[in-house]
């Protein structure tokens, strides 16, 4: 396993480094958010970032994608989440590519691949439906009628989903509640009948919704892979979000530590820079110290991923558990370091802070991963 | 047949046909020394053939008796020794400590007349650094070392020198420039312990052992010949050791200092039982046992990255934070190893508890002091926040 990057992966991060820092910095995150505008992201960063090949990272050749893996999928949502960029490169470019790739027939593979390589179609996968991460926990319901199947059921905290194209939902087709088998996923195009879309209002200025499904009737043409069967793909797909979140998380706490990090250079009170200080300096080398440990986590489960290890879920739980413990940490201690600044709205280091923690919900919080760990080590 | 696989395969016919069987198996290491002790004969076969190889030092140069061996050929024999279980031939702060900094800031003359010595482990070094007044701040040391013909003499006193007692020569720091700035008044000696002017005496620990000393010069001597890196200049040699020092304490955070213990898991599983799930059946342990394994592992994850750092370019800045966060994490592995033993883990002696729960009891406290020797916990994060960082002073 290599843990630093190959020359082609380092081109790769640089390119997106220079991209983020200079057509989509921090204030083209304010100037989204002030705007209010309904999208959440600007369409036309989302066509270069298609340009630039990015929305097809993981998408096989045969598709028009790359298929360059984790690694560089990583590396770029690592520096999308330094600037806080907000754009559909998660929720499509490694869900839905994901889910599709691994999932889909050859007709819906041929139907949707490449219109997503090409950043005309985005996604967003419905699949939480309580407060708390629980993947087998699928109530919503997807009965067989016919050649149709007819769906029931309410899920939330859908990235991306009053903006998305395509729907993937995951429904129970048979077994009880908490059940991994009887799990199946489907594709709804967003303007299906019964499918009710309300976008939600986030901490973190960005998208999510809650998606009801009320009688909606689809053709058993828009099943997934296959049915009842559905829950391996979605541990799969979910082992590669928890990593790419992960790398968003390293993002967005390297750079408020690098932006802290000047204010205590920068800062001066009592007629000496805060930075002279002992009691922020420690805690500043603790927070290194940490990040450090991080980065190698994220690393180390981007490279489990491309080199299929059987080890993936573990790596995928400590690499969410170092990222959110992380993130929680060095905001905090941002804010706090800030001082007064810390919490005007003005400053951007609060931004750093409503990210994370939106992101530590996303697709199991700490305890769920610490949890998720301990038992996949028997213990 | 590849050079490497080829020196992979000379290496394990060697060890196959030199390695004593009774050295396959764990147990004590022998430290050498001009009357070394050897628990068992094997040893003292084992450690001669290993000394004649060069292979007590595989690394260093064979012109002064060491292996000569490439990083990756260092590697590979590391391996076969693991392979083997062969226990380590000689253990030696010439090995870890001096050597380097001898191969680094030594004369030809100097490395001629130490280095194949350290090799052979024809005598038991000791280090004398801090002062009962020099702690944390070491180079306010102030062992005197007065020229005096073609000798120095030495008065003074250092402490915590790691088995002063049973050691036949000591590397030390002494003030040989009084008047300069205290960095620069410095100098790097040899002191042959074996002399009426040098006096040892024992520190007991809260551990109740004593692996440290007090050390107390009195009128020693020690020829200039043996002055190394130039002087006053002994601050240069000084930096570079410690972290070698640190280096090998750092790596406690990976190994669990030393001694082979069975998991934090198993033995949390031992003492406290399971539930229906096998899950460790009290949940706050539980989630104390995970934090610290996947902390293991990130911490692992992150030495293999400052390597791999290391070897395309400069050095990680990375390695700064391997001695504080490794001895902190050891400690916090003897913390959690208490706890999971509950009134097994508090006994001090006698037949109530099993000889490894009292080990691990008085491993416990040993492991105390490793957040102290060797820079303190404090003084990395200093050392974090000013060079790593480029916090102000």
């Amino acid at each position: 396993m290599a843990l630093i990057l190959n020359e082609e992966q380092q081109f790769l991060k640089d390119a997106a480094s220079k991209f983020f820092q200079e057509d989509a910095p921090i204030s083209h995150f304010r100037e989204i958010r002030d705007s209010k505008i309904e999208l959440g992201y600007s369409k036309e960063l989302w066509s270069t970032m298609s340009d630039l090949g990015w929305a097809g990272i993981l998408v096989s050749e045969e598709y028009g994608g790359s298929d360059f893996g984790m690694m560089g999928m990583g590396t770029i949502l690592e520096e999308a989440g330094k600037t806080l960029t907000p754009s559909p490169l998660f929720a499509t470019g490694l869900i839905g590519a994901s889910l599709l790739e691994l999932a889909g027939n050859s007709e819906q593979k041929s139907e949707y691949l490449p219109k997503l390589v090409e950043g005309n179609l985005t996604t967003a996968f419905a699949l939480e439906e309580g407060t708390r991460h629980a993947p087998n926990n699928i109530s919503t319901e997807a009965k067989k009628d016919g050649d149709e199947f007819v769906l029931n059921g309410n899920k939330t905290f859908v990235l991306d989903g009053h903006s998305a194209d395509l729907i993937i939902v995951a429904a129970r087709t048979a077994g009880e509640a908490s059940d991994k088998s009887g799990i199946s996923l489907f594709c709804l195009n967003s303007n299906t009948d019964g499918l009710e879309i309300k976008k939600v209002s986030m901490l973190d200025s960005r998208n999510s919704a809650e998606v009801n499904l009320v009688n909606v009737k689809i053709s058993a043409s828009n099943l997934l892979g296959e049915l009842g069967n559905g829950f391996a793909v979605i541990e799969e797909v979910l082992n590669r979000a928890q990593v790419g979140i992960s790398a968003e998380m390293l993002g967005n706490a390297s750079q408020a530590f690098e932006i802290t990090l000047n204010y205590l250079k920068d800062r001066k009170q009592f007629g000496v820079l805060i930075g002279t200080f002992q009691a922020l300096q420690h805690r500043a080398a603790i927070m290194y110290s940490e990040l450090e440990l991080t980065k190698s986590s994220v690393v180390g489960a981007m490279n489990a991923i491309d080199e299929n290890s059987n080890d993936v879920a573990r790596f995928a739980s400590m690499a969410k558990y170092k990222a959110g413990e992380t993130s929680y940490l060095v905001s905090n201690e941002s804010v706090q370091m800030h001082g007064g600044y810390g919490v005007t709205d003005e400053y951007d280091i609060g931004f750093f802070m409503k990210r994370a923690r939106v992101a530590e919900q996303i697709f199991g919080n700490s305890d769920h991963h610490l949890d998720r760990y301990a038992t996949l080590s028997e213990y | 047949m590849s050079d490497l696989q080829e020196f992979r395969e000379d290496t394990h016919n060697w060890l196959e046909a030199n390695c004593p069987p009774e050295m396959r198996k764990p147990g004590d290491v022998c430290w050498g020394g001009r009357n070394p002790s050897f628990s068992h004969p094997d040893q003292k076969i084992w450690l001669d053939r290993m000394a004649e190889k060069g292979w007590t030092c595989p690394t260093w140069p064979s012109e002064y008796g060491g292996g000569g061996l490439s990083k990756e050929e260092n590697k590979i024999l590391q391996e076969e020794l693991g392979a083997i279980g062969a226990r380590m031939a000689l253990g030696s702060f010439g090995i870890w400590m001096l050597g380097p900094a001898l191969l680094e800031f030594a004369t030809e003359e100097q490395k001629l007349e130490h280095l194949p010595a350290i090799v052979k482990g024809e005598f038991w070094w000791c280090q004398g650094y801090s002062e009962p007044g020099s702690g944390s701040d070491l180079a306010s040391l102030s062992t005197k070392a007065v020229e005096d013909g073609d000798n120095y003499v030495v008065n003074g006193q250092k402490i915590w020198t790691s088995n002063a007692d049973k050691a036949d020569k000591i590397f030390c720091l002494v003030r040989t420039g009084p008047q300069e700035p205290k960095h620069d008044g410095i100098s790097f000696l040899l002191i042959d312990m074996d002399q009426p002017g040098v006096t040892t005496k024992p520190i007991k620990l809260i551990s109740g052992k004593s692996p440290f000393c007090e050390t107390f010069f009195d009128d020693a001597t020690a020829p200039k010949k043996d002055l190394v890196g130039g002087l006053n200049k002994g601050w240069t040699v000084a930096k570079r050791l410690l972290e070698h020092e640190r280096t090998m304490i750092s790596a406690m955070g990976l190994s669990g200092g030393g001694e082979k213990r069975s998991g934090l898991a198993d033995m949390s599983k031992k003492y406290v039982g399971v539930d229906s799930n096998n899950r460790i059946s009290e949940t706050a342990l539980r989630a104390k046992v995970a934090k610290h394994d996947l902390n293991s592992r990130a911490f692992g994850l992150t030495m293999q990255r400052v390597g791999e750092e290391t070897k395309v370019g400069s050095p990680s800045p990375a390695a700064a934070m391997a001695k504080y966060y490794g001895t902190e994490h050891n400690k916090l592995r003897y913390e959690l190893m208490l706890e999971a033993m509950g009134t097994q883990g508090i006994g001090w002696d006698g037949e109530s508890f099993s000889m490894e729960e009292l080990a691990i009891t008085k491993e416990w406290l040993r492991s105390k002091a490793n957040s102290i020797e060797g820079g303190t916990s404090e003084v990395q994060l200093n050392v974090i926040s000013k060079r790593v960082l480029g916090l102000p002073s």
